[in-house]
């Protein structure tokens, strides 16, 4: 009765099903680190998700969809950033409302693309790579989006751990007096980092409703936002784990599907707890290992920063 | 014992201009959706049958739709809420609104309310539901007919009794035709997530499903199967046919609209009672979607002919002989499956395998 599951395909699979929440993780990974908590990631790629399926309908070019969505994210996640930053409100309770106000616009925006198929995005052409027995189905039949949202980890990682700008942002995040009392423009760097997490959860958002679903439905990110959020933190806040979290939640989900799928005997209410429970325990087992003083939460997380007190 | 005196007169007296007040206020109806009211699906259905619903009465009924009400705690706020600002009729369309709806009928007996797909009434409390497994049987016809690699997949949501039955009758009617059709399902835990039901979607073809049958809300397993050549797929609780003709090629359509009419209706009219009711396809609140020239025309000929037997009274899905899974006797031949049983379905039937999760 058991099906065999084609171990090419479920890691093709499961690098499509990761690719939003490693987009979304790797901005809200910066955001945090310039020490602000914005919980609006699942109302950033919502609005992403109509704004990148919106024009490329309009346009019939997904990568003017992309472009859009990245700038749809962008300015919503900016809206928090003049409220936060500015206006100096309360980072928890603005990121919810971004949220709330995001799922709603959203859904007014995508009224007339009910039930519109978008134009497809096509697959990277990588010659002879994509050819290879298993490694041409696994890895490199992907479009361009996938092998994006790695180079963008590898990017972030070159940019916090090994350049000057990064350093910056870091002591930003870390003790935003210091770093005021140092000349750095703080608020200017945190609404750089706000507006990059949100053209990144756009960004995932947009993959979501133009290459992994592809449609426009209301609401469908469906949680995505908050898993990323959660990844970022289980990550101990370090774009390596990060991207190992959201492959391992992606990858769980896709495999736990595929053994259903295939009639496996394991019971299906350990299998849909699954993705949620081993990316957790990796990401803690492997954090808790080195001790608290390297989890690496940001000092100033979530702080107001005020530049007279 | 004055002061009780005085609040009970007060109270009647509330009561008598509340009543004289209902005369002309329009009367007011709520709705509780689980998803958005534009998910091209069940709720959608939902929705837009109200909305025909309103068209019907005009101005003599306000409707206050509520969407994407996650089941549970929030729903017994949401309906709490339409009932303190003056519903008077509050229709709550998911299986997991179930103990909400009753937990609120009982703070407000003079509240009338209506749930979709469930099976506990109270004075004040209707329930009612169409018999979807009467178009599964038909989908079930069409997809032994039609899968070349004798794999069906099926997108399970919740394991409940009326996901149960879709299962049990497509399968039934699948083998029937097809002796070698094999059934793949894929519980996904989830009313609505596109993500997640184009996921399954994908599973389920990577293992060999050619024919894609849901019992989850979003058409995102249609733009999944899209993407693959030869597979096909039926809309769910609505028509779905934006996919049609290819993979799309029947569907099942909920039409809650007449039903609707005649219990806002009765609520005018003062006649409201609690009833449990249970339709099909012979009064149209299941309807079949138009079968596409995808499906070969003997197979729909088949199929509609199966639809006129069932409309007619003179088959039903559930006849014997069929076993439970484990091989017990459950129908003899010619014995038809009674309501009690098929509203409690919790069993597959023989030839399904794997377990129904708890």
């Amino acid at each position: 009765m058991t099906g065999a599951i084609d171990p090419a395909l479920l890691i093709a699979s499961l690098m499509v099903a990761a690719t939003p929440l490693v987009l979304a993780a790797i901005g809200e990974l910066v955001v945090e680190k310039a020490g602000v908590l914005n919980l609006g990631v699942e109302g950033m790629m919502i609005v992403g998700a109509i704004c990148g399926f919106a024009i490329a309908v309009e346009s019939g070019s997904p990568l003017a969809g992309f472009v859009a969505a990245a700038a749809g994210g962008a300015v919503l996640s900016l809206l928090f950033g003049v409220l936060t930053q500015v206006l100096l409100s309360n980072q928890v309770a603005t990121g919810l409302a971004l949220t709330l106000f995001g799922l709603g616009i959203s859904s007014l925006m995508g009224q007339s693309y009910v039930g519109i198929k978008p134009p497809g995005t096509p697959r990277l052409d990588l010659g002879p790579l994509s050819d290879l027995p298993f490694l041409g189905t696994a890895l490199f039949s992907h479009d361009w989006v996938v092998y994006f949202s790695i180079a963008l980890t590898a990017a972030v990682w070159w940019f916090l751990n090994r350049s000057r700008a990064g350093l910056t942002l870091r002591a930003v995040g870390e003790n935003h007096d210091a770093a005021h009392a140092l000349g750095i423009k703080v608020i200017a760097v945190r609404l750089m980092a706000i507006a990059f997490g949100g053209a990144c959860a756009g960004l995932g958002g947009a993959y979501l409703s133009l290459v992994r679903v592809p449609q426009w439905t209301e609401g469908m990110t469906a949680g995505a936002g908050w898993i990323a959020l959660a990844i970022v933190v289980f990550g101990a806040w370090r774009a390596g784990r990060v991207l190992l979290g959201a492959y391992l939640f992606g990858g769980v989900t896709v495999l736990q599907l595929n053994l259903q799928a295939a009639g496996s005997a394991l019971p299906v209410e350990y299998l849909s707890m699954s993705p949620y429970l081993i990316t957790i325990a990796v990401l803690v087992v492997m954090s808790a290992r080195r001790g608290r003083a390297r989890l690496g939460a940001p000092a100033s997380l979530g702080r107001v920063f005020h530049a007279a007190s | 014992m004055q002061r009780r005196t005085l609040l009970g007169a007060a109270a009647a007296l509330a009561l008598t201009a509340g009543g004289a007040l209902a005369q002309d206020d329009p009367l007011k109806v709520g709705v509780v959706l689980v998803g958005p009211k534009t998910d091209g699906g069940w709720s959608q259905h939902h929705y837009d049958s109200f909305v025909k619903m309103q068209e019907h009465f005009g101005d003599s009924v306000e409707l206050v739709v509520q969407e994407s009400v996650p089941e549970g705690a929030d729903a017994e706020r949401v309906m709490t809420q339409m009932a303190l600002s003056g519903a008077d009729l509050i229709f709550t369309t998911s299986f997991g609104y179930m103990d909400p709806t009753i937990n609120v009928a009982q703070k407000f007996p003079d509240v009338k309310f209506e749930h979709a797909t469930g099976y506990k009434t109270a004075e004040n409390v209707s329930t009612y539901s169409a018999r979807f497994y009467e178009g599964r049987a038909i989908q079930g016809h069409i997809a032994g007919k039609m899968t070349e690699s004798n794999i069906i997949g099926y997108i399970a949501s919740y394991p409940i009794p009326e996901v149960i039955r879709g299962i049990n009758s497509a399968f039934i009617h699948a083998k029937k035709v097809n002796p070698d059709v094999e059934f793949r399902i894929v519980w996904a835990f989830t009313w609505f997530d596109p993500a997640k039901e184009a996921d399954a979607a994908k599973a389920l073809i990577e293992q060999g499903a050619d024919v894609i049958l849901q019992h989850t809300d979003s058409t995102a397993p249609h733009a999944e199967a899209a993407k693959t050549e030869g597979i096909i797929t039926f809309g769910q609780a609505a028509d779905m046919a934006e996919y049609a003709p290819m993979p799309r090629v029947s569907s099942i359509i909920d039409n809650w609209a007449p039903y609707y009419i005649d219990r806002v209706q009765a609520v005018i009219d003062g006649t409201w009672e609690t009833v449990e009711t249970w339709d099909g396809i012979d009064t149209g609140m299941v309807g079949i979607g138009e079968i596409t020239d995808a499906v070969p025309a003997e197979v729909r000929d088949e199929a509609l002919a199966m639809k006129e037997a069932i409309a007619a009274g003179e088959y039903h899905p559930f006849t014997g002989p069929l076993n439970k899974q484990d091989g017990t006797a459950w129908l003899a031949e010619g014995e038809v499956a009674d309501d009690g049983t098929l509203l409690g379905m919790d069993f597959y039937v023989e030839g399904l395998s794997g377990e129904i999760p708890n």
